[in-house]
């Protein structure tokens, strides 16, 4: 692998805050601009956790182990993405009033189902490190496979929080289960 | 996206004044006359501002021309408008079908009246139009008519959202009679002055505005006259979440948005929620409508 691909895609992954910069400095936001933020970090989210799961079918299409180099960057980013969006919701939106932010959680299942995603994706960002792999050892793989459950967490936060599921939670939905199809069947072919 | 020009747009500040100006002369007038005058801007109690031109005629939920909300603005730009005729029907002694020219020489006034949407956000509107009771009194409605139908027209090749099955076309909407016949139930011709842009719905509309703004369809081609309540296109669509009478109510909250505080479009990013008002503000007017009724269970 050339040693410039890991910091170019880093910085790659740092496209949301470019755009999201840009239109706050030159007042692009739009007409709610509250909830533009907090749309484009949770559609941002669910886009690297996309990437994230991508990777492993990717390597197997390709017969290249190169991607599987992107995987924790990417799945932190999908935790940093989470985070903001989360902080810009309870911060810009309702500005740290809790009371009516618990009231969510418990009230609005696809609140519910999204602050859940967020929380099981803490585990995974703390025990993302080398070391935390060869200290989990073979637990750590079991842990990791939370990401189907924060994956499906997460699409069905978006479809919920539809009005319609046309058309973007539709293709975000068709994605999904296109790569959690892959590994059904990638088992199954280990098996034979 | 089109950028407006400044000169396509009165300009605000100007608008806003011409307002306060009329407005003035409207409370001497209403003094004398203190007839229907009050009724017309009804003053919902947080009424702002009015919102800027470009962000009503920008932000829009008309998913006849898609789901997002800069769809409309950018996909009704070559809707065909004319010819265009509304029917009225149904329990009535003798139906009409009446061109829109005819429709749009009854006299239109300025309301300004506040539009809340259920997703959580608001608008204040200059809207141009008259009381939806001067166009239903062209016609002889029979005691057997319960409550009123709006159809919004079927036009696929032209409104490209009405391909898919995001809602069952045509959009459906409706009223009891007596709200219909209310005086604030407006029919809207035009907005800022100007004949109603495409994407807020022309050639014409109608507007509620003590109630979610879904309630409210565009491009009305039929007004039916029914004896049973509408089966109208979002409680159709999902009756949990969508009740026929979906009066903006801060108590009754929807399953995804809170309805008790909504965000003013056109506000700065740092600008707080504002509380929402039962009946948006507009309970002096129209409360007594609903008197005796648990509006908790007829959400």
């Amino acid at each position: 692998m050339k040693n410039y691909f890991k910091p170019a895609v880093f910085l790659l992954s740092l496209w949301p805050i470019y755009i999201i910069t840009y239109q706050l400095i030159y007042n692009k936001l739009g007409p709610e601009p509250v909830d533009r933020i907090v749309n484009h970090f949770g559609e941002w989210t669910l886009i690297f956790v996309l990437l994230t799961l991508s990777m492993t079918p990717l390597k197997k299409i390709t017969n290249s182990l190169e991607w599987i180099k992107f995987r924790r960057m990417l799945g932190l980013f999908a935790f940093f993405y989470a985070s903001v969006h989360m902080l810009s919701y309870v911060g810009l939106d309702y500005r740290f009033d809790f009371e009516p932010l618990i009231d969510d959680v418990l009230k609005k299942k696809f609140i519910f189902i999204g602050f859940s995603a967020w929380l099981l994706l803490i585990p995974l960002a703390i025990t993302s490190s080398d070391k935390m792999v060869r200290i989990l050892k073979k637990n750590w793989k079991k842990l990791h496979r939370l990401v189907y459950v924060i994956s499906i967490f997460g699409v069905l936060h978006f479809i919920w929080l539809s009005k319609t599921i046309f058309f973007k939670p539709l293709i975000f939905l068709i994605i999904l289960i296109i790569l959690l199809l892959f590994r059904i069947n990638l088992k199954k072919f280990n098996l034979s | 996206m089109k950028k407006f020009r400044y000169s396509e747009i009165t300009p605000e500040k100007i608008y806003n004044k011409r307002r306060s100006f009329i407005k003035s002369m409207g409370y001497g007038l209403s003094a004398l006359t203190f007839s229907s005058v009050p009724l017309i801007n009804a003053k919902a109690n947080n009424l702002n501002e009015p919102t800027s031109y470009k962000d009503i005629t920008t932000y829009n939920n008309f998913y006849e021309f898609g789901t997002g909300k800069g769809d409309p603005h950018r996909r009704a730009k070559n809707f065909t408008t004319r010819p265009w005729t509304v029917k009225i029907e149904g329990e009535v002694e003798k139906s009409i079908e009446l061109p829109i020219e005819e429709i749009l020489d009854i006299k239109s006034e300025e309301r300004i009246l506040k539009l809340r949407c259920v997703e959580g956000w608001s608008m204040v509107i200059p809207w141009l139009g008259f009381s939806l009771s001067e166009l239903l009194n062209k016609v002889q409605i029979k005691s057997t008519a319960k409550f009123v139908e709006f159809e919004t027209v079927y036009n696929p090749e032209e409104m490209v959202g009405q391909r898919y099955p995001v809602l069952n076309w045509p959009y459906i909407e409706g009223l009891r009679l007596d709200e219909a016949m209310h005086p604030l139930t407006t029919v809207v011709t035009g907005l800022y002055g100007k004949s109603l842009p495409n994407q807020n719905g022309a050639p014409l509309r109608i507007f509620i505005p003590w109630k979610y703004g879904f309630k409210s369809a565009k491009s009305i081609v039929k007004i039916r006259l029914t004896k049973n309540m509408p089966n109208t296109a979002w409680k159709n669509a999902s009756p949990r979440e969508y009740g026929f009478y979906s009066n903006v109510n801060p108590e009754v909250d929807h399953p995804r948005w809170s309805q008790a505080t909504e965000r003013v479009i056109g506000e700065s990013i740092l600008a707080p929620r504002i509380k929402t008002l039962m009946f948006n503000g507009y309970g002096d007017e129209v409360a007594h409508l609903y008197s005796g009724m648990d509006l908790k269970k007829n959400y």
